[in-house]
């Protein structure tokens, strides 16, 4: 499949590519950290974690519709709101969810899994009832459209570039605070040892809950940064969940470092095969590729080493 | 506990119960239409049963029955549409003799992989192999690494993603997004007429009571609590000198055997397969149809399946808007409120009182009156 291009055209292509997939990229890193967060930290299953990322992307359609009838003068800069409007919607959803059914099943993993289904089924139906069934998409401001031209053959689109500096921006902030701050100390403690954690005097209910509004809130970020490479539907995020368990898997479930590796090789090498072959041979390859490595190395690529 | 016999005495009185309503009951009270409803609904009772015996047993959770159910559907329907598609039947094909759809798709000869499929005996032996095979496969792979947990469950759905994208992109090989339709005759035998319906109906059911037998069997023998003793506390029975992941593989390759003979039978009974009962919403609806039922019952498996998918359709026809809210609270309740499902509603509930009942009749001891309950009264 190779053989028809020269060496410098498949450069192009796959620098090209590579670009094209940073979006994508981006919308499995954004997934992935709430999820890595929720299930690799918490244990818990969020099946939901697709309908989160959609309200994420509905807030955003909603909030660029606003700007767009009320204050057009203001339009390009209403990218930035909605990315914290999606934030706060899916965080708030989050929180809710977690006092509501969640915490009632942290001794059942698996059972998380059933209940979260039943939820995105609720959240699915809601969506439509809310915003129709139709898709809707998000019309971008100026000067986030176009690309720029490296070089003559290869050109880099520039929100591709924005959503990438975001992501990088967010994991850096999610790192600091899982890692450096003392909220994040606690949430490592109580996930490590529930019963000891209480016993030292942390308040392990409400770690809990903003740790799964933490994670769900990144989702509703991820919407934000999905509505640029889809429409948004009430399925929609249905789509995105498997590969986002992946991504998670992939990586080491415990491991920040592994997410953000697993979703970069996940996603570039479904947008480079992308170029040669029709989108679900790509797909179907990757996700072959991503088991099958899953089953030689179970414990993912960057296992922490850790005493049950 | 004491007896081995694979079915004791209140086991018993269940499953003839359930015969009496599958093969008396229903068959009087339905028209063909309803009937053919059910035997839709029952396809997927097989699947139910294997998650019993994996999922209620063995502790494994897999999300990728559906994978399972599909590859026996497939094999069946591949043998149906082979006969369907006579050259006599297909002559205004470019090519004829091949599927419709193989002729759509600029696909001028038989694929390779198509040809076993001439034969019926070939057909019933695939049916059973080729998931078994294939679950073999995964589950070696996974158990004797000892992954397990949510771990297996993420990559179980996986696989199911991977066949439902391969089914769909090749269309010329396995008919896409549309599946396999218009499937006619079985050995000449047209499976399309009312009469053939009822007939398929009745070796459906036969079929699950075969599969609810192996499913006792299993239950009960020493194996069955080897599973149980698994489930609640995997490294006692690794020191205990087990080799747990032998079991594990073998109770998921039972359940794939079961969903695949399910899936046949939904070739058979509905006339067509599609990629829509493959993926991962189908599969998971499987599960849910076991914890409904009861992730530890086997006869309560097969009574949610009937009732989860009874409520689905009455529900989508008349509340289109109402049903994934209820699907979805069902399930939420379910599993906050009630973890063994129906069959623990009964279990709990029900069951004492009816003991109660049958066993205020025997005679009493003396000086010991109970008014409450006259004599000769039926326990029903």
């Amino acid at each position: 499949m190779f053989g028809d291009y020269s060496l410098g055209d498949l450069g192009s292509i796959f620098v090209m590519q590579g670009f094209a997939g940073l979006i994508l990229f981006s919308v499995y890193v954004l997934m992935a950290l709430g999820l890595a967060i929720i299930f690799g930290q918490m244990g818990v299953i969020n099946m939901a974690h697709g309908e989160f990322m959609i309200l994420g992307a509905y807030v955003t359609w909603m909030t660029s519709n606003f700007f767009q009838a009320y204050l057009p003068s203001l339009f390009s800069g209403y990218f930035f709101l909605a990315m914290i409007l999606a934030f706060v919607a899916s965080g708030a959803l989050g929180m809710l969810v977690e006092w509501v059914l969640i915490r009632h099943l942290y001794k059942r993993p698996l059972d998380t899994l059933l209940a979260t289904w039943g939820l995105s089924l609720m959240l699915q139906q809601a969506y439509r009832s809310v915003f129709g069934a139709r898709e809707v998409g998000v019309e971008l401001p100026q000067w986030m459209l176009g690309s720029l031209h490296v070089t003559d053959s290869i050109e880099v689109p520039i929100n591709g570039v924005f959503v990438m500096c975001l992501t990088v921006l967010i994991t850096i902030s999610v790192a600091y605070v899982m890692y450096k701050s003392r909220w994040g100390r606690q949430v490592r403690a109580v996930v490590q040892n529930r019963i000891m954690a209480g016993a030292v005097g942390i308040n392990t209910e409400k770690v809990d809950r903003y740790t799964y509004g933490l994670g769900c809130g990144i989702a509703g970020v991820a919407g934000s940064a999905f509505t640029m490479i889809g429409s948004t539907g009430p399925t929609s995020g249905q789509l995105y969940i498997v590969d986002t368990f992946l991504v998670v898997v992939f990586g080491g479930a415990a491991s920040l470092l592994g997410t953000i590796a697993s979703a970069f090789s996940i996603s570039q090498t479904q947008s480079t095969l992308e170029f040669f072959m029709s989108g679900s041979m790509a797909k179907v390859l990757t996700l072959l590729a991503v088991v099958g490595i899953l089953m030689l190395r179970p414990q993912g690529l960057f296992a922490l080493k850790v005493r049950k | 506990m004491t007896d081995n016999r694979f079915v004791n005495r209140s086991e018993l009185i269940g499953i003839l119960v359930l015969a009496v309503f599958l093969v008396v009951v229903l068959p009087l009270t339905l028209d063909v239409f309803r009937l053919n409803l059910v035997a839709k609904y029952l396809t997927y009772a097989f699947v139910a049963l294997g998650l019993v015996i994996c999922w209620g047993y063995g502790g494994i959770l897999s999300l990728g029955q559906g994978v399972f159910f599909g590859l026996g559907g497939y094999c069946m329907a591949m043998f149906l549409k082979l006969e369907a598609s006579s050259v006599e039947n297909t002559k205004i094909q470019s090519t004829p003799g091949i599927p419709d759809f193989m002729d759509w798709n600029q696909i001028t000869a038989l694929p390779l992989f198509w040809k076993p499929f001439n034969s019926l005996t070939f057909t019933i032996a695939a049916i059973i192999l080729v998931p078994g095979i294939f679950a073999l496969i995964i589950g070696t792979a996974m158990f004797k690494r000892r992954v397990g947990g949510t771990y297996f469950a993420i990559i179980t759905q996986a696989v199911a993603a991977i066949l439902t994208i391969l089914i769909v992109g090749q269309q010329g090989y396995t008919g896409g997004i549309n599946g396999m339709t218009d499937l006619r005759t079985l050995k000449g035998w047209d499976i399309r007429p009312d009469h053939a319906k009822v007939v398929l109906y009745f070796f459906e059911v036969g079929c699950l009571f075969v599969c609810i037998m192996i499913a006792q069997f299993v239950r009960h023998s020493k194996l069955g609590r080897i599973l149980v003793a698994m489930r609640e506390k995997e490294d006692r029975v690794r020191f205990s000198g087990y080799s747990v992941a032998n079991f594990k593989i073998f109770a998921f390759c039972i359940a794939a055997v079961f969903a695949a003979i399910g899936g046949a039978m939904f070739a058979l009974n509905v006339g067509f397969m599609s990629p829509s009962f493959v993926g991962i919403v189908p599969s998971i609806e499987m599960v849910i149809y076991t914890a409904v039922g009861g992730r530890l019952s086997i006869l309560g498996a097969i009574y949610g399946t009937l009732l989860v998918n009874f409520a689905k359709t009455s529900l989508s026809e008349t509340f289109p808007e109402l049903w994934l809210f209820g699907l979805g609270g069902l399930f939420i309740a379910v599993v906050l409120a009630f973890p063994n499902g129906l069959a623990g509603i009964w279990g709990d509930y029900v069951q004492p009182r009816i003991d109660r009942l049958i066993s205020s009749r025997k005679p009493k001891p003396e000086g010991w009156t109970d008014g409450s309950v006259a004599d000769g009264a039926p326990a029903e």
